[in-house]
């Protein structure tokens, strides 16, 4: 018997459709994190430097 | 005399200060972090992996459209039978001018009705009525073939599949109807995959043959409809499941959806061209005037460097 | 014979000169070095090693273990997310060093390895789709081959020739994708990281 995963994604996905656009939600859920972690990486203060200094 | 400063190539000398920064431990960290959501995607969510379709699977399943691709590769009507190269003659996209896949020729040689059907079938043993059809075949006259084809394909339409027999109603086609419902036969005890594979070699890791034929037929392009996969619904991007998939290449994808693309016969030279063209322009920002300059006007940068420029002022 | 002629030592000088050990492994940043931004260089080139150390355990298994073995699937799936992962640090990365116009400052061959490394990265991924030797394989190398042998390339590199294209997935991409990696961080190394933009100079 094979173990597998806790909450295996094997059922059929579900896909978004607008106009000619047709992803499905996994990527769409990859795509959103990445746009989600790029602003945060711009936006949110870096540790280190300022604190050390205690500015 | 200096150059004029330009501030998208160029840099000013730095001389502020610096400040300590350990990039292994920064790098240390980057891979236990890496390697800790790597481990509980896995443990949740695993990896997809639906089995294989044979073609025993795909007669078995669907008898019709198997015995109908059967057909279409002996009549030459198969994509791969009038694919053009690398595997036979015929037709090649365009670009422009450049017919580049006619010009490296046939590489492949794939001959449908020979490697599909008559091979196979000959490959059989001990099978006299089978034996003697082939014969009635292949000395028949090329005008014979065809009236044979044409009376099979007329009656095509209402073949049925009973009691593991293919049934056609004609009896004008001669050794047609008896080498098809063999083949089906023999695809569906599984022979087939085999006779395939192992034609040249008992070792085997190319599934050209296979692959080609799976793919002449409905069945698989059906299987992949349900999945999502096919082309024109973006299924390059798409995985199996409920599975993230190659994001990365929505910009591959995108074209197929698109006119003139979605609608051109030479759609995939012209997207592979045209995604060669954007690779080029990604990879020489650097030198191309006004696209270098993008960053500095989304000035995005004023954010990332805030500490910097507050320092300044 | 003179010491200095020799071709090892002429090597050496001239490495250490371009890359001395304190601007390979610097202890210090320029100030202006203060952004989250940063850091997604090094996730990529973690999500790599993690990819690549997992690749290795999937090999050491040979190329059907995984269908048939728990440990073997989990292994998998731990390839499998390490890439996505990979991809996923590396267009955040090109993203930030777009914005930050990295390119500048005699940085281009920095972007322009990045650049390769991306599209040798999407074709490696591409390979492994086609070497997992299930469903997901079989479809997308026949949807594949039309878009290869539409540009000529068909007729060497056959998406259809499973052997072939795991051969390239676990040899020679890697090791294209792993030289250029070097070469990027190399060149990363010797060049500084890039200051802010400055859209005047001071006289
Ligand atoms: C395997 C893929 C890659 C790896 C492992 C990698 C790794 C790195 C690392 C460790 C750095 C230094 C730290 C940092 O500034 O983030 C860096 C810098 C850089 N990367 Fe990448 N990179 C990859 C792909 C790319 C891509 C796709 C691009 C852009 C198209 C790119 C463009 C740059 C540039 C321009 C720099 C210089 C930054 C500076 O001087 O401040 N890299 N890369």
């Amino acid at each position: 018997m094979l173990v597998g995963a806790l909450f295996p994604l094997n059922h059929l996905g579900h896909y978004l459709h607008w106009h000619f656009i047709n992803v499905s939600v996994a990527n769409t859920t990859v795509m959103i994190l990445m746009i989600a972690v790029f602003v945060a990486a711009v936006a949110l203060p870096f540790p280190g430097r300022r604190e050390r200094k205690g500015k | 005399m200096k150059r004029r400063y330009r501030p998208d190539v160029d840099v000013p000398e730095w001389t502020g200060g610096h400040y300590p920064y350990d990039i292994l431990k920064e790098g240390t960290i980057a891979l236990v972090v890496v390697l800790l959501i790597t481990v509980t995607l896995s443990i949740f969510f695993g990896s997809p992996d639906e089995p294989a379709i044979t073609i025993k699977a795909w007669s078995t399943a669907a008898p019709i459209d198997y015995a109908q691709t059967a057909f279409s590769e002996l009549n030459g009507t198969s994509g791969t039978a009038s694919y053009g190269a690398p595997y036979n003659q015929g037709d090649s996209q365009r670009l422009g001018p450049l017919q580049l896949e006619k010009w490296m020729g046939v590489r492949i040689p794939i001959n449908a009705a020979q490697d599909f059907v008559l091979g196979p079938l000959q490959s059989l043993p001990g099978q006299p009525a089978l034996t003697s059809a082939l014969h009635t075949f292949q000395t028949a006259s090329d005008a014979t073939r065809n009236a044979w084809f044409d009376a099979y394909t007329k009656a095509e339409a209402t073949m049925s599949f009973a009691k593991d027999q293919v049934v056609v109603p004609t009896t004008a086609a001669g050794p047609v109807p008896l080498m098809i419902n063999d083949l089906t036969a023999m695809a569906r005890s599984g022979a087939l995959d085999q006779a395939l594979l192992t034609r040249n070699s008992f070792y085997t890791t190319n599934y050209t043959q296979t692959l080609l034929l799976l793919s002449d037929g409905t069945y698989l392009a059906n299987v992949a409809q349900q999945q999502h996969l096919l082309g024109t619904q973006w299924g390059m991007m798409n995985e199996t499941g409920s599975y993230p998939g190659q994001a990365w290449l929505w910009l591959y994808t995108l074209w197929y959806q698109v006119p003139p693309y979605s609608q051109s016969s030479n759609g995939d030279v012209e997207v592979f061209g045209t995604l060669v063209l954007l690779s080029a322009f990604l990879l020489f920002v650097p030198f191309i005037p006004g696209l270098r300059s993008v960053p500095r006007r989304l000035g995005i940068y004023k954010l990332i460097w805030r500490e910097h420029y507050r320092d300044q002022s | 014979m003179n010491v200095e002629q020799q071709w090892t030592t002429r090597l050496r000088k001239r490495a250490v000169a371009t890359l001395p050990p304190q601007k390979l492994l610097p202890d210090t940043q320029p100030a202006y070095v203060s952004s989250w931004v940063y850091v997604f260089g090094v996730a990529t080139l973690a999500s790599l090693i993690i990819v690549i150390g997992t690749g290795c355990i999937l090999a050491i298994g040979g190329p059907s273990w995984w269908h048939n073995s728990s440990i073997g699937n989990f292994c998998n799936s731990l390839h499998m997310w390490s890439v996505e992962i990979f991809f996923f640090a590396m267009v955040v990365h090109l993203w930030g060093k777009f914005a930050m116009a990295a390119w500048r400052g005699g940085r281009a061959m920095t972007w322009m390895t990045g650049v390769v490394t991306f599209l040798v990265s999407i074709v490696t991924a591409f390979t492994g789709y086609l070497s997992q030797s299930n469903f997901d394989s079989q479809w997308i190398s026949t949807q594949a081959k039309d878009g290869i042998n539409a540009t000529g390339a068909g007729g060497f590199f056959n998406v259809l020739n499973m052997g072939q294209m795991l051969m390239w997935h676990i040899v020679l991409l890697p090791l294209v994708a792993v030289l250029l990696t070097v070469v990027h961080v190399v060149l990363v190394r010797i060049k500084g990281v890039v200051p802010p933009i400055e859209t005047e100079v001071a006289p």
